[in-house]
């Protein structure tokens, strides 16, 4: 199916959300990604999946993507491709890593790494626009300061009630007494919803950090079948 | 109709025919799961098969080394669209499991540790095409891919390929596992590019 990129925003140096218009798409729930095809001017074809970061439902939708300099997709999408141009999408697919206002007011706790917060934002921005009451907090770790994507509208979520907290694996911002390191079990510990709330957990990021975290989850006492992941990238 | 994409040119490092339609070439191995990694003793390990009237074999994990593994060498595809070339395995070829068993079964369920189930056609687990692998690499198979063994189908997306594998339910009649009843193929051809339903 066609969408049309309505419009765009530099989210980081190396990341650019864009809006597509795409009317022919089944509405998606939140977490749900696209497949995004290109096809050069030969018929040469390239496919990626892409998480989408807007609310269940939302016109237009929203795919946040970081470019990967040996990418062959990302680069395209983060500085090549421009507001009027038509893409090839595919979907919504995927019902796992998914969040749904009507399935209750169990408690979210929401932990990303990295690019990984992107389906994470479409719970947000769910929550947001169906009023819901449920209880969520954000754990999201970047790699320093600049790297942060959604900063303004998280700023804004977390004045509306919503705990964010944001970690940073390499530099902290001037001035703040956070320590740079990557998230473990004490971190999980101080700043995530504890064992007693049951909440439902989605995480999303690379491998090892979601490695690293479901593990701390289960070593703090949480159960396996309330935690949701998704993970991307090579093992190292 | 094909929209083209302005000053998309691509890599053009994906011209070699092993590779299925809307794949692309990943040297890395990522991994993918729906939850937290499994992580199972050989020695608490076992595997159990079942068939379509109830009736149950298992296996240790030293019966089961016992039956004879093998060498793999193979190419595997993700429905995310990467495949990775001229991977190595080592395990227990399915025919192995299924020698002297009664059935006329025309599916198979897999079952794993940590609940994940997959749905597969008889005719692409036997005759040589599936495996409980154990190894990778020449290396015991880790735990974030599937180790102690996870079971290898890799003429199918690799969500086939079921990491942790403790059991295979024959049935005779197809039913879909934890992500085809989220949408995903009931075969997984990805020559086809049988991704979704």
């Amino acid at each position: 199916m066609t969408a049309t990129v309505v419009g765009e925003q530099r989210e980081t140096p190396t990341a650019r959300s864009l809006r597509l218009s795409a009317t022919d798409l089944r509405p998606p729930l939140a977490g749900q990604h696209i497949d995004v095809r290109l096809t050069a001017e030969d018929g040469y074809t390239a496919q990626r999946s892409y998480s989408l970061s807007s609310a269940a439902g939302a016109d237009p939708l929203e795919v946040t993507v970081e470019r990967f300099d040996d990418g062959e997709v990302s680069p395209y999408l983060v500085d090549g491709i421009e507001v009027g141009d038509a893409l090839e999408v595919r979907g919504p697919i995927g019902g796992w890593l998914v969040w749904r206002p009507e399935s209750g007011d169990r408690p979210v706790q929401l932990i990303a790494g990295g690019s990984g917060v992107a389906p994470l934002m479409s719970m947000l921005r769910t929550r947001e626009a169906t009023r819901s009451a449920t209880p969520f907090r954000l754990l999201y770790g970047a790699t320093d300061p600049d790297r942060v994507y959604y900063r303004d509208e998280l700023a804004r979520i977390a004045a509306d009630g919503v705990q964010v907290d944001l970690r940073y694996s390499r530099r902290v911002p001037n001035g703040s007494d956070l320590v740079p390191g990557r998230i473990g079990r004490a971190e999980l510990e101080a700043s995530t919803l504890p064992p007693a709330d049951e909440p439902s957990i989605f995480v999303c990021g690379p491998t090892g950090f979601v490695e690293a975290v479901s593990d701390g989850l289960l070593a703090i006492g949480h159960a396996e079948e309330r935690i949701r992941t998704e993970r991307f990238g090579p093992t190292r | 109709m094909a929209i083209f994409s302005p000053g998309f040119r691509g890599r053009r490092r994906d011209t070699n025919p092993a590779l299925p339609p809307g794949q692309y070439e990943e040297h890395g191995f990522p991994v993918l799961t729906a939850g937290p990694t499994q992580r199972v003793k050989t020695a608490d390990w076992s595997f159990t098969l079942t068939t379509e009237s109830g009736a149950t074999k298992s296996w240790s994990w030293d019966e089961l080394m016992a039956l004879g593994p093998e060498t793999i060498a193979t190419d595997i595809h993700c429905v995310t669209s990467w495949s990775k070339f001229g991977t190595s395995w080592r395990g227990v070829s399915v025919d192995k499991l299924l020698d002297g068993v009664d059935t006329s079964a025309g599916f198979v369920m897999a079952g794993s540790y940590g609940g994940y189930t997959t749905n597969l056609p008889m005719a692409d687990l036997a005759g040589g095409k599936a495996w409980i692998a154990f190894e990778f690499d020449g290396k015991p198979l880790a735990p974030e891919h599937g180790g102690p063994a996870r079971l290898l189908v890799p003429h199918l997306y690799f969500w086939k390929s079921a990491k942790w594998v403790n059991s295979l339910t024959l049935m005779e009649r197809d039913k879909a596992g934890f992500w085809e009843s989220l949408g995903y193929s009931m075969h997984g051809d990805p020559w086809l590019e049988e991704r979704y339903s």
